[in-house]
């Protein structure tokens, strides 16, 4: 019989920790059968953060390092200019990368480092609970903002890729969503071209991925897909914000 | 060899670069930072990189990808930037990365001063970070001694996978010397097989981690950090004893304040008072044995510190109750007199002798 679908070899076959529902597992799904389309997977290098996606080293298959919370861009720069010929990617929650690794990612992007970074968003801490996440949408509920995010009281939550095509040490950013197929197939593109950028040595890559977060968000996960939709989509528009010429 | 005239914050980085340190990740601050501008200007000449991160907590965690990827790397910074590596430094303990850590000490806590003092012995001594671990750390006590320990912490490092500190001062750091810079000889280092290097094989990933989510098997890497640090204990501890037999008193002092001790001792010496000196090399691992060889004639020990007193509680612990212990201690940035510690040792006496 033919085969018209596998599991990628770019993963391993340690079963996922993620919840039911949870987007991670796509995202995962799509890095892996980048790196292995690309012919990287052997080359990749991946930078596992800390939240839930702290365990991505067991799950990618290929060597790994484990970062503090938020340092991994840091961590990715100490080895990339280490090891040049190799596809340095980190792995990394909205909380790790946009509170309190924000200094790190922000100084990784305005170097221009030759790294990759594939930025899970779904406006939420999820492995320590539901609390607020620097990306939670104003009004929407997390333990730590039982009420909803009050603006007046919490700010507002960030764009990054928006903020980070600012800097002009960045060649590659793009927002995707993995709530639909056609979302997906695109989120693959992206993540595809980032991947490109930084084999090209053309400089830092971010792929901004709206994620869903079913448990944390209290819904079913059909439900969740939808509100990523119509809630996230509106405050953070997907598309491309910088693409090097060549690409 | 020829001498050369050398600030010790250069000649901190002169030795690295003798060492094979090819990467160093800086961040500066006062008064270390000659050192990573004299490592930006010369390491690229040696093929090396030199970076400047957006912090220390940027540069620690650099320290901690190059190490990762089984590169020899160096950072440096003062008190309060050592505060913010802490993290990252047992993170690398953790993963059992090695890379050498340079702290040119200035007055604490907080913002502290500038000037030079010796209060980060605990941060320094006792782990500094989060968890069960020590660090070795090398107390240099003149800059030809700061280049010969940076040399050998790196060899330290890499043979036992820790991260090792360099523990100055602003006086050390900051003070000409005549310096030998020898190549050093070639130790013998265990092939870093464990690191991110080539391309893995199939099946043979490499995983720089610090991570144990099973509690049994946490404690087992535990026990196996512990006893590496059993066999540091045992081979690596380095102490000077100067002027102790017979001594009537005996002073521990380590770095700058060693220094100021010798003085004092020459000085004591007119008054008929013979002082020695116990002065610890490696402050982690503590010289303990020093203290079991002080003989019967000595009546009490005197520590002498740039801080309100941190190391008198290791010569406490090494002294096991068998003699008053004194201390005298300069903090703040004051460095202490000569005579001030002269004047300490005739008040221990009581004017008996």
């Amino acid at each position: 019989m033919k085969t018209v679908f596998e599991k990628t070899k770019g993963l391993t076959d340690i079963p996922f920790h993620y919840c039911p529902g949870c987007t991670h597992g796509i995202i995962h799904r799509l890095v892996a059968e980048s790196l292995v389309e690309l012919g990287l997977m052997e080359d990749a290098v991946c930078v596992a953060s800390v939240g839930c996606s702290v365990f991505t080293y067991k799950y990618f298959d290929c060597d790994a390092m484990q970062a503090s919370h938020g340092r991994a861009p840091a961590v990715a720069t100490g080895a990339k200019r280490v090891l040049k010929d190799r596809t340095v990617f980190t792995y990394q929650g909205d909380g790790d990368l946009a509170a309190i690794g924000t200094a790190e990612t922000v100084h990784a992007a305005a170097r221009g480092e030759n790294i990759t970074i594939i930025y899970v968003n779904n406006a939420i801490y999820g492995m320590t609970g539901g609390q607020m996440a620097p990306t939670t949408l104003v009004g929407q509920k997390a333990t730590t903002s039982p009420e909803g995010r009050i603006a007046s009281t919490n700010g507002y939550p960030i764009r990054v890729a928006e903020m980070l095509s600012t800097l002009d040490g960045t060649a590659f950013i793009e927002r995707v969503a993995v709530n639909k197929p056609a979302n997906v197939i695109k989120a693959k593109k992206a993540i595809k071209k980032a991947f490109q950028t930084q084999t090209n040595k053309q400089g830092f890559s971010l792929v901004e991925i709206l994620s869903s977060c079913p448990t944390n968000w209290s819904m079913p996960p059909q439900d969740a897909l939808n509100w990523l939709e119509e809630k996230m989509i509106p405050y953070y528009p997907l598309g491309n914000f910088k693409t090097p010429e060549e690409n | 060899m020829e001498k050369k005239l050398m600030k010790g914050n250069e000649a901190a980085g002169a030795a690295a670069i003798l060492a094979g340190c090819k990467y160093f990740f800086g961040y500066p601050i006062t008064p270390q930072n000659e050192l990573p501008e004299y490592m930006a200007r010369e390491l690229p000449k040696c093929g090396g990189t030199y970076l400047q991160a957006e912090s220390e907590i940027g540069a620690i965690n650099m320290v901690y990808g190059a190490s990762g990827a089984g590169a020899r790397v160096m950072t440096s910074s003062s008190s309060p930037g050592i505060a913010l590596k802490q993290e990252g430094i047992s993170y690398l303990a953790g993963a059992e990365l090695p890379c050498v850590i340079v702290n040119m000490m200035r007055s604490s806590p907080g913002l502290g001063g500038i000037q030079p003092a010796q209060g980060d012995y605990f941060m320094a001594t006792r782990g500094g970070g989060n968890g069960d671990y020590f660090t070795p750390v090398y107390a240099p006590a003149s800059v030809q001694e700061l280049v010969d320990l940076i040399i050998k912490a790196f060899d330290t490092a890499d043979l036992y996978r820790t991260p090792v500190m360099v523990l100055g001062d602003g006086m050390i750091g900051q003070m000409m010397e005549p310096v030998e810079l020898k190549i050093p000889e070639k130790k013998e280092i265990p092939a870093k097989d464990w690191a991110v290097k080539d391309k893995p094989t199939k099946g043979d990933n490499k995983l720089i981690n610090s991570l144990y989510i099973i509690p049994e098997e946490l404690e087992e890497h535990i026990q196996g950090l512990f006893s590496k640090y059993e066999i540091i204990k045992q081979d690596e501890c380095m102490y000077e004893m100067f002027n102790c037999e017979d001594a009537d008193v005996i002073s521990v002092a380590y770095g700058t304040s060693s220094r100021i001790v010798r003085n004092a001792i020459k000085k004591l010496e007119n008054d008929g008072i013979k002082m020695g000196l116990i002065r610890p090399i490696t402050l982690w691992p503590f010289p303990v044995e020093a203290f079991e060889k002080i003989g019967s004639k000595t009546k009490a020990l005197l520590c002498v510190e740039m801080s309100a007193g941190q190391m008198i509680d290791d010569v406490k612990i090494a002294n096991e109750g068998r003699l008053p212990v004194e201390f005298f201690g300069r903090s703040g940035g004051v460095v202490p007199k000569p005579e001030e510690i002269v004047n300490k040792v005739k008040e221990i006496l009581g004017g008996n002798k």
